[in-house]
């Protein structure tokens, strides 16, 4: 389905507008200018604000007919790997969204927030149960937020034990790009080791970068690479005897789920994407949610607020002066609750049973995925090892023979109806894709898949301009990026 | 209930393409001393019919008590379309547009919002949010630090009249990198930041100046004076915005009277279409302008062509990002508040130029009758002079506390006691009302708080 019209597919809003038009039901009754007469002129506004004017139905469709050009879970399949996109369950929603929960005020006194308070004190004990950690925190709003409170905590505990030389985060180089940039943020200087050829650390780099400025080693595991870190006890003794702690990012936990727990593994701290393992939504870029889970010796450090029980089963915030050690505060006020009351429903949904089938079902759906696509002829960047619940097979080959991208075979896929898994990343791989099924999704959009990559690589081989210049199916061909950042063009101007 | 479609027959046509006996074989590269033995903790699964009931009855312990709490959440009348539209699968459940061709929707939403908020802020450019209106004013510090770079101090002014969880938030996240935060008193007749308070800092150097309009007391500061006070010196200014407000107030961008405006405007988003849900997700936006676009953190919309010549939209200015540059990043946020920015952007497409206004006009009425009927309550009276917005601050003749659990057992949620924060200010209780209070609202409270104030005198 080719389109020929110039202007892509849906006007701007602001093209919609007529001056005095209106949502008008929508507003509040008209008050006399006198009511506002107190207000002194100079503080006053003198140009309304450029907003469109437009009747609730024109809005209406103009926002459903912009929510029909987007790929998401609930129309497509989408294996992107590192992001975890399964089924979000309908009903996480809608009990998420019952009045008394969202017309709840966050400086609502205890005594009319028992109910809610009860569900997050609940995700605070079944996040410690299946993570194998002692304390848990729920306000970080997003994955790289819990990333901050992490290594915040870090810092702190050496801090308070006046081990001030403690500066530096080891990281591995395949690791998210968060990580560093996290450590940065908290003012640490970065340093990168090396992965072997297995995709394991090199554990002699790791000896050699440890000692006294080290804070800690941040890891995901099963790590960016798809694979489980077999070494994992013997790192986190080279670390703990180094005296730096271990940070567990949590982004790859969808695949361990139920089967092994970060706490037993050795670290020291964790964060976790509740967005992606217990199924809140992307919602097109956020809200996320980056719970945090501590060891018994960072327990103090955890930011506020945290919800505590007291005698008499009352529910209540625990705040500055409960501990004083706290790195304080990184929310307004708690946190993106909404999003945390959809991942508690999920998780009592799950129940402990559930719990296990998602790794379970995540690792068979993503070694199948592997081993069909092996048998199709495409590279595994880890021949040799399990996949996790994602894993990554690298084009270079093709990229070499054919003169096709991993990013032409991504933009094919678009064509088949199904989102792309990740590309470049991680950055070590060449022409990668990092492929993450979960475990919503069954044999027969596995096997729709491979017949797509199958498709794909024969049309590569024989008419491969189809490839290199796809999608031809979307609502716009590849856009000019370069232009994009080069030439600005960031907010709408009215043509005089 | 793990909702997870195999079959029997499906799992072992899938094992035997693997080529192994079961599932539990793919985990044999984890040392079995790690495997967990039980997950006793977390209670047995619950079909959906008993998780909608089990939230019925929490939601039912949580009441709806009628709420005159503002403080950095407001309760507005939110249209329907705005959630029905938002919670659309293709919104919902979409992830951010990094394949810029299958999510034109999200892309071309986040640049409306874009061109929306960088007008009602009166800046030139917008990102496309960040977490909430708190850690908004932690990276605009960090973004000034990077921005001025006339000033080598790190030192940021904080007057106490800016909301004190965005404080303690900025100190929390920019400390680490070195940042100083230092509070500048108010004036205890007006309740807003005087020239005076700034003048010991004529001498030093100072990276930015943070005012906060409408302030956490609902006063109105005298931001032209603050801001050319600051830019004198090449001090960045930080404006911290209501969004509503600005139907009716001045615009940051037109801050001061050089009109150059505002360096950097944050705030929270939470007014435009967003529910209290108990502090969360809300938004933080930012603007900024032009010159300083490369210094903004977050992601950003750009209006491009497609190979055809046509037009679309794509995530730009990348390389400020953490997935490209790492540690040296502007920031390390990465998924922000997608989903909260959809709905302020449909928000503000049914409010318009004219319900916004109507908006903010009848939250800044409804807080006059509201102030009016308390103060004519004996022992109730205003603690500042001047002008306010939808909020003020109530002094009483008593302890604030009990009267609200007074309140609070009568179905009311009569404020926020400033005790925590502003102990100088004696019993000192902030109050809010927005257009969704009605006269008999307004009633009920006063009625409420008489009987209360008796309880408590009882007591």
């Amino acid at each position: 389905m080719m389109r020929t019209h110039d202007k892509a597919n849906e006007k701007l809003i602001f093209e919609y507008s007529h001056p005095g038009r209106g949502a008008t039901d929508q507003w509040p009754q008209p008050l006399p200018a006198t009511a506002s007469a107190d207000l002194p002129q100079h503080l006053r506004r003198t140009k309304p604000p450029l907003l469109p004017e437009v009747g609730e139905l024109e809005a209406v469709r103009h926002f459903t007919r912009l929510s029909q050009l987007n790929f998401s879970i609930d129309t497509h399949f989408y294996p992107l790997g590192s992001c975890t996109m399964k089924y979000n369950p309908k009903a996480c929603n809608q009990y998420a969204m019952l009045p008394e929960f969202l017309g709840r005020h966050p400086l609502a006194p205890e005594s009319h927030g028992q109910g809610f308070l009860a569900c997050m004190y609940e995700l605070q004990e079944m996040l410690k149960e299946v993570t194998g950690m002692q304390g848990v925190a729920l306000s970080p709003m997003a994955g790289a937020h819990g990333e901050f409170a992490g290594v915040a905590m870090i810092r702190a505990y050496h801090r308070s034990r006046g081990d001030l030389a403690r500066n530096e985060i080891i990281v591995p180089e395949a690791a998210h790009g968060t990580n560093p940039a996290t450590a940065t943020m908290c003012g640490c200087i970065v340093r990168e080791i090396p992965v072997n050829e297995e995709g394991d650390i090199e554990l002699d780099a790791l000896k050699a970068a440890v000692g006294p400025n080290t804070a800690g080693i941040m890891l995901t595991n099963p790590s960016t690479l798809g694979v489980f870190e077999r070494r994992i006890e013997e790192v986190a003794r080279i670390v703990h005897n180094a005296g730096g702690l271990l940070y567990y990012d949590g982004a790859n936990l969808n695949a361990i789920l139920g089967k092994v727990r970060p706490g037993d593994m050795g670290f020291d701290v964790i964060h976790m994407n509740l967005h992606k393992t217990f199924s809140t939504p992307h919602g097109g870029g956020g809200p996320g949610a980056g719970a945090v889970g501590v060891s018994a010796r960072l327990r103090p450090f955890l930011p506020i607020p945290i919800v505590g029980l007291e005698e008499g089963n009352r529910y209540r915030w625990l705040a500055e002066k409960d501990l004083p050690q706290s790195i304080g505060r990184l929310s307004g006020f708690m946190g993106n609750a909404g999003v945390l009351l959809r991942a508690y429903i999920y998780m009592r949904m799950l129940g402990r049973e559930g719990m296990s089938q998602v790794g379970e079902y995540a690792t068979l759906n993503a070694n199948y995925l592997l081993a069909r696509l092996k048998q199709a002829g495409f590279d595994a960047a880890y021949p040799s090892r399990r996949a996790s619940h994602e894993f990554i097979i690298t084009l270079k080959r093709q990229a070499r023979e054919l003169d096709v991208t991993t990013m032409d075979f991504a933009k094919r896929l678009l064509d088949h109806g199904i989102h792309a898994p990740t590309t470049y990343f991680p950055l070590l791989v060449p022409e990668c894709l990092l492929i993450e099924p979960t475990e919503t999704e069954g044999k027969d959009v596995l096997d729709t898949f491979v017949a797509a990559m199958t498709q794909i690589l024969e049309e590569a081989e024989q008419e491969p301009e189809r490839v290199t210049s796809a999608p031809h199916t979307m609502p716009v061909r590849r856009l000019d990026d370069v232009r994009a950042a080069k030439q600005l063009d960031l907010r709408w101007k009215p043509t005089a | 209930m793990a909702f997870i479609p195999h079959t029997p027959a499906d799992v072992e046509a899938m094992l035997a393409t693997i080529g192994v006996a079961s599932i539990e074989q793919l985990f044999d590269e984890i040392p079995a001393s790690l495997r967990v033995k039980s997950l006793d903790g977390v209670p047995v699964g619950l079909n959906e019919m008993q998780i909608g009931r089990l939230m019925s009855e929490r939601a039912r312990a949580d009441g709806r008590p009628l709420c005159f709490i503002g403080a950095g959440a407001y309760e507005h009348h939110i249209p329907a379309a705005v959630w029905a539209l938002t919670t659309r699968g293709e919104f919902y459940s979409a992830y951010t547009p990094y394949q810029a061709e299958a999510s034109q929707g999200t892309l071309q939403l986040i640049y409306e919002y874009q061109t929306m908020m960088a007008s009602l802020t009166g800046m030139e450019v917008s990102n496309a949010s960040l977490y909430d209106g708190a850690s908004a004013v932690a990276e605009a510090s960090l973004m000034a630090v990077r921005a001025n770079r006339k000033s080598k101090s790190r030192l940021i002014l904080v007057p106490r009249t800016v909301n004190p969880q965005y404080r303690r938030v900025a100190v929390a996240t920019a400390g680490n990198q070195g940042l100083r935060f230092e509070d500048v008193p108010y004036a205890t007749d007006g309740g807003v930041t005087p020239l005076d308070a700034l003048k010991k800092y004529e001498a030093e150097d100072i990276t930015a100046l943070v005012i906060q309009q409408p302030n956490f007391f609902g006063q109105l500061e005298d931001v032209d004076a603050l801001t050319d006070w600051a830019h004198a010196k090449g001090i960045f200014v930080i404006a911290v915005v209501n969004p509503t407000s600005l139907a009716l107030l001045k615009p940051p961008g037109e801050w001061g009277t050089s009109g150059k405006g505002a360096d950097i405007v944050v705030g929270d988003g939470q007014p435009l279409g967003v529910p209290l849900s108990s502090g969360g997700p809300y938004f933080g936006f930012m603007t900024t302008r032009m010159e300083y676009v490369r210094q903004m953190p977050g992601r950003i919309v750009g209006r491009t062509v497609d190979l055809s010549g046509r037009e679309g939209f794509t995530l730009t200015l990348q390389a400020r990002e953490q997935h490209i540059r790492r540690a040296k990043a502007t920031s390390n946020i990465c998924t922000n508040q997608g989903l909260l920015v959809t709905a302020a952007t449909i928000y503000m497409s049914l409010m318009g130029p004219v319900g916004l206004e109507r908006t903010a006009a009848a939250s800044h009425a409804s807080t006059k009758d509201l102030v009016a009927a308390l103060t004519a309550v004996k022992g109730v009276r205003r603690a500042f002079a001047g002008p306010f917005f939808h909020e003020a601050v109530l002094l009483f003749d008593r302890p604030v506390a009990p009267v609200l659990t007074s309140l609070g057992k009568r179905g009311i949620l009569g404020g926020l006691d400033l005790s925590e924060h502003y102990p100088e200010l004696g019993y000192a209780l902030l109050v809010c009302a927005t257009e969704t209070k009605t006269k008999s609202d307004i009633d009920s409270y006063v009625t409420a708080l008489a009987e209360a104030v008796q309880a408590v005198r009882a007591a």
